[in-house]
C-alpha cells in the first residue's frame, strides 16, 4: 500500500473576480509521477504557485507528508523537500551555470558571515564537492554543458536553459519536483530525451516524486502514474492516462465545448 | 542581460599585461596628483582617453584580465606596492596626499555600496549619512582620551550599521523605488539633526581628533631619512591597509555562497526564496555590511581633515558615491577604485570644474550608463578561486 505525500484540499484562490483555483482537492504517493493538465488559464501554475509558498490561498490546506504546510513561506516549503521550476524560465542569466545550480542548493551550505568569509579552506573543500556534483548532474542532461560550467548562462539558447533550471531544482535531492511545462519550445526529440534524463536521475535517488504540467500528451503518457484535469479552476478528471484520455467532460475542456 | 562582461580571458596568462597595467596606472596616478596647471591635467586626461582607445582597439583589455585573473594575488600585491611607491613619491606634499587618501576612502565607501547596490540590488541613497555617522563617532569618541582610536574606527562602523537598524523594517518590507526614497528621507532627515543638535555642534560641526596608534600620532609627520614628511602620509599608509583588508573581504564575500545569494535576490527574489534563501537576511546583512564599511571609511575620514560639519554629508555627496558604484560598473571593485578617482580627483584638479561638478557627473553617468552599461571596469562572471579551471 503506498503512502500519501501531498494532500490538496478544498484549496481555493482568487485573484479579486477571477477564481483561479475553485475548491481543488488532489493527492499524490510518494514515488508517484502526476501529470497535471488542462488548457490555458486552468490554473495549473497556480496551483505550483499555491503549494511553493508564493501566494497566499484565498481558502483550503495542503499536507505534506502529513505537515500542513499550507502557510508557510516559499523558504520554508523548499527546506521539506520541494522544488520546482517556472514555466517563464527564471534563471540568473548574469550568473554561471554553476552557480545558477548553486542556488538550488542553500540548504546544506553554511549561510554564516564567519564560515562564508574566514573559514575558507571549508569553504575550497564545499567548492570542489560541490562543482563535481553540479558538473555530473548537468552532464546527464548534456555533456556539452558540462564543461562549461563557468559560462553565463545568458549565452545559452533556450532549451538549454530549461535543462539548468532542472539541474538547479534536482541538485538538493528533493523529495517533490514540480515540472511547469519543462518542455516548452523543444521538439519532440528532445522533449523525449529531457524525460529520459529526468527519470535517469531519479532513478538514481530514492523515490522522487513529480507532480508534471505538460501540453505533449505523448509525455504524459509515457512517464505518467496517474492525472489530474483541471478546468477552470475546477478538477474535472482523475486516473490513468488512458481513463482521462477517453472522458467525455475532458475532451469536451480541450475541444472548447461546454 | 547585461550585468556582467563575457569577454573571456584570453590565453596565455603571463604576468607582463598585469604588471605593465599596474606601472603605467601608478605613474599616470603620480603625474595626475602632482600636475598643477590646468594645461597638465587636460593633457593627461587625453592621454587617458586615447591609450584607452588604441588599448581598446588593439584589444587589450582581455589580455590584461587574463594575466590579471590567472595571477590575481600577485597582482593585488603588485597593485598595492604601486600604490606604496605613489605615496611615497608624494611624501612631502600636503595636497596630492590629502587628495590621494580621499580617494581611497571613497573607493572603500563605495566597496560598501556595492556589497548594498551592485550584489543585492539595494540603492542607497543616504551613503553620505552612513559615511557621516562615522565620522561624528570619531569626533565624539575623540573626546575621550583613553578609547583606542582604532577602537574610535570600528565604532564609526558599528554607529552606522546601528543607525541603519531603523531603517531594516521600512526597507525590507518595499521594494524597488520606495526603497530607494526611504534611504533619500534618511539621508536628509540625518543632516537635518545634525545641524538642530547642539551637542554635536549644529551647523558649525565639531573638531576631531587625530589618528593614533601606540607611539604613532598621525598628527606629525613621520621624519624619513631626515626629511619632515607630510603629516597625510600616516593616513595615506593606513588608509592602504584599511583598503587592503576591506577589498579582500568584500571579494572573499563576493566568492562565497553569501555572495552567490545576494547575486540570486538582486535578480529575482522570488526564484531564490523558492530555492531557500531568505531575501530578508540577506538583505540586511548586506545593508547593515555595506552601511558598516561606509562608518569605517566616514570615520577614518573625519580624524584625517579633523574637522567635520552637516554640510559634508549631504544628499549630493550620496549621490556621488551611488555614481562611483554606476560609473565604475556594478558590483565591480576595480571599479569603484577607477571611479572613485575620477569623481574626486577630477573637481580638485579642473577648478573651473569645481562648480559644475554634479552636472559633469550626471553627464558621465548618463553617458556610461547609455554607451557602456556595466561601466568602466565591468564585473566579471564570478570565478570562485581564479587562476584554476573551477574543478578541474
Ligand atoms: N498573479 C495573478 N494575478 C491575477 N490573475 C492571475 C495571476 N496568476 C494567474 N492568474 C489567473 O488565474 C488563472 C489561472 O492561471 P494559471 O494558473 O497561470 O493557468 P495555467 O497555468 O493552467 O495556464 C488565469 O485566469 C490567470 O489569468
Ligand atoms: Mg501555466
Amino acid at each position: 500500500m503506498s503512502e500519501r505525500l501531498l494532500e490538496f484540499q478544498a484549496v481555493t484562490k482568487r485573484f479579486g473576480g477571477v477564481t483561479a483555483l475553485d475548491s481543488f482537492s488532489m493527492h499524490l504517493d510518494k514515488g508517484e509521477i502526476l501529470g497535471l493538465i488542462g488548457p490555458n488559464g486552468s490554473g495549473k501554475t497556480t496551483s505550483f504557485n499555491l503549494l511553493t509558498g508564493i501566494y497566499p490561498k484565498t481558502g483550503g490546506s495542503i499536507h505534506f507528508d502529513d505537515r500542513d504546510i499550507s502557510s508557510m513561506s516559499a523558504r520554508e516549503v523548499y527546506e521539506t523537500g520541494i522544488v520546482r521550476t517556472f514555466q517563464r524560465s527564471r534563471l540568473c542569466l548574469p550568473l554561471s551555470i554553476y552557480d545558477n545550480i548553486m542556488v538550488g542548493d542553500t540548504s546544506r551550505l553554511p549561510k554564516g558571515l564567519w564560515s562564508n568569509l574566514v573559514r575558507r579552506r571549508a569553504f575550497r573543500r564545499q567548492y570542489e564537492e560541490t562543482f563535481k556534483v553540479a558538473r555530473d548532474l548537468v552532464a546527464t542532461f548534456s555533456g556539452n554543458l558540462a564543461d562549461r560550467m563557468l559560462d553565463p548562462v545568458g549565452a545559452l539558447p533556450m532549451i538549454e536553459r530549461r535543462r539548468i533550471e532542472i539541474c538547479r531544482a534536482l541538485i538538493s535531492g528533493p523529495r517533490l519536483l514540480l515540472l511547469d511545462e519543462p518542455s516548452a519550445g523543444m521538439t519532440h526529440d528532445e522533449t523525449n530525451q529531457l524525460m529520459s534524463d529526468i527519470l535517469d536521475v531519479r532513478a538514481r535517488g530514492e523515490g522522487l516524486s513529480i507532480i508534471i504540467v505538460e501540453h505533449e500528451m505523448g509525455v504524459i503518457e509515457r512517464i505518467t502514474d496517474r492525472c489530474v484535469v483541471l478546468s477552470y479552476g475546477k478538477k474535472i478528471a482523475e486516473g490513468t492516462y488512458a481513463e482521462i484520455a477517453c472522458d467525455k467532460e475532458v475532451q469536451n475542456a480541450y475541444l472548447g465545448v461546454d | 542581460m547585461s550585468d556582467i562582461a563575457i569577454d573571456a580571458p584570453a590565453r596565455p596568462k603571463g604576468l607582463l599585461p598585469g604588471a605593465a597595467t599596474i606601472l603605467a596606472v601608478s605613474v599616470y596616478g603620480w603625474a595626475l596628483l602632482t600636475a598643477e596647471e590646468d594645461w597638465q591635467v587636460i593633457g593627461l586626461l587625453v592621454l587617458a582617453a586615447a591609450v584607452g582607445l588604441v588599448g581598446k582597439l588593439a584589444g587589450l583589455g582581455p589580455k590584461v584580465l587574463a594575466s590579471w585573473s590567472s595571477n590575481e594575488a600577485t597582482m593585488n600585491g603588485g597593485a598595492v606596492l604601486g600604490l606604496l611607491a605613489v605615496i611615497f613619491a608624494l611624501s612631502t606634499q600636503h595636497f596630492p596626499l590629502l587628495m590621494l587618501t580621499t580617494t581611497l576612502l571613497y573607493f572603500i565607501a563605495s566597496l560598501g555600496l556595492n556589497i548594498q547596490f551592485g550584489y543585492t540590488g539595494m540603492v542607497n541613497f543616504a551613503g553620505a549619512a552612513f559615511f557621516g555617522a562615522g565620522a561624528y563617532t570619531a569626533a565624539v569618541l575623540g573626546g575621550y582620551a583613553w578609547i583606542p582610536p582604532l577602537l574610535t574606527i570600528l565604532a564609526g562602523g558599528v554607529v552606522a550599521m546601528v543607525l541603519s537598524l531603523l531603517l531594516v523594517y521600512p526597507i525590507v518590507r518595499t521594494t524597488g523605488h520606495y526603497a530607494a526614497v526611504v534611504t533619500i528621507a534618511f539621508g536628509v532627515l540625518f543632516k537635518t539633526f545634525l545641524e538642530v543638535n547642539e551637542i554635536l555642534g549644529g551647523p558649525q560641526g565639531l573638531m576631531v581628533e587625530s589618528m593614533k596608534l601606540p607611539g604613532w600620532d598621525f598628527n606629525n609627520g613621520p621624519v624619513l631619512f631626515g626629511v619632515e614628511m607630510s603629516f597625510y602620509l600616516n593616513y595615506a599608509l593606513f588608509a592602504t591597509a584599511l583598503v587592503a583588508l576591506i577589498f579582500c573581504l568584500v571579494r572573499r564575500l563576493e566568492r562565497s555562497w553569501l555572495g552567490l545569494h545576494m547575486d540570486a535576490v538582486r535578480l529575482d527574489e522570488t526564484a531564490a526564496a523558492c530555492f531557500g534563501i531568505s531575501v530578508h537576511r540577506t538583505k540586511i546583512l548586506a545593508f547593515l555590511s555595506g552601511n558598516f564599511i561606509l562608518g569605517i571609511a566616514g570615520a577614518l575620514y573625519g580624524m584625517m581633515i579633523s574637522f567635520i560639519a552637516p554640510a559634508s554629508f549631504t544628499f549630493s555627496d550620496s549621490l556621488l558615491m551611488v555614481s562611483i558604484v554606476l560609473l565604475g560598473g556594478m558590483g565591480s571593485p576595480w571599479g569603484g577604485a577607477l571611479a572613485a578617482a575620477i569623481v574626486v580627483l577630477l573637481p580638485e584638479k579642473l577648478q573651473v570644474l569645481q562648480e559644475y561638478r554634479f552636472l559633469l557627473f550626471s553627464v558621465l553617468v548618463m553617458l556610461v550608463l547609455l554607451f557602456r552599461p556595466d561601466g568602466l571596469l565591468p564585473r566579471q562572471i564570478r570565478n570562485y578561486f581564479p587562476g584554476r579551471e573551477g574543478g578541474k
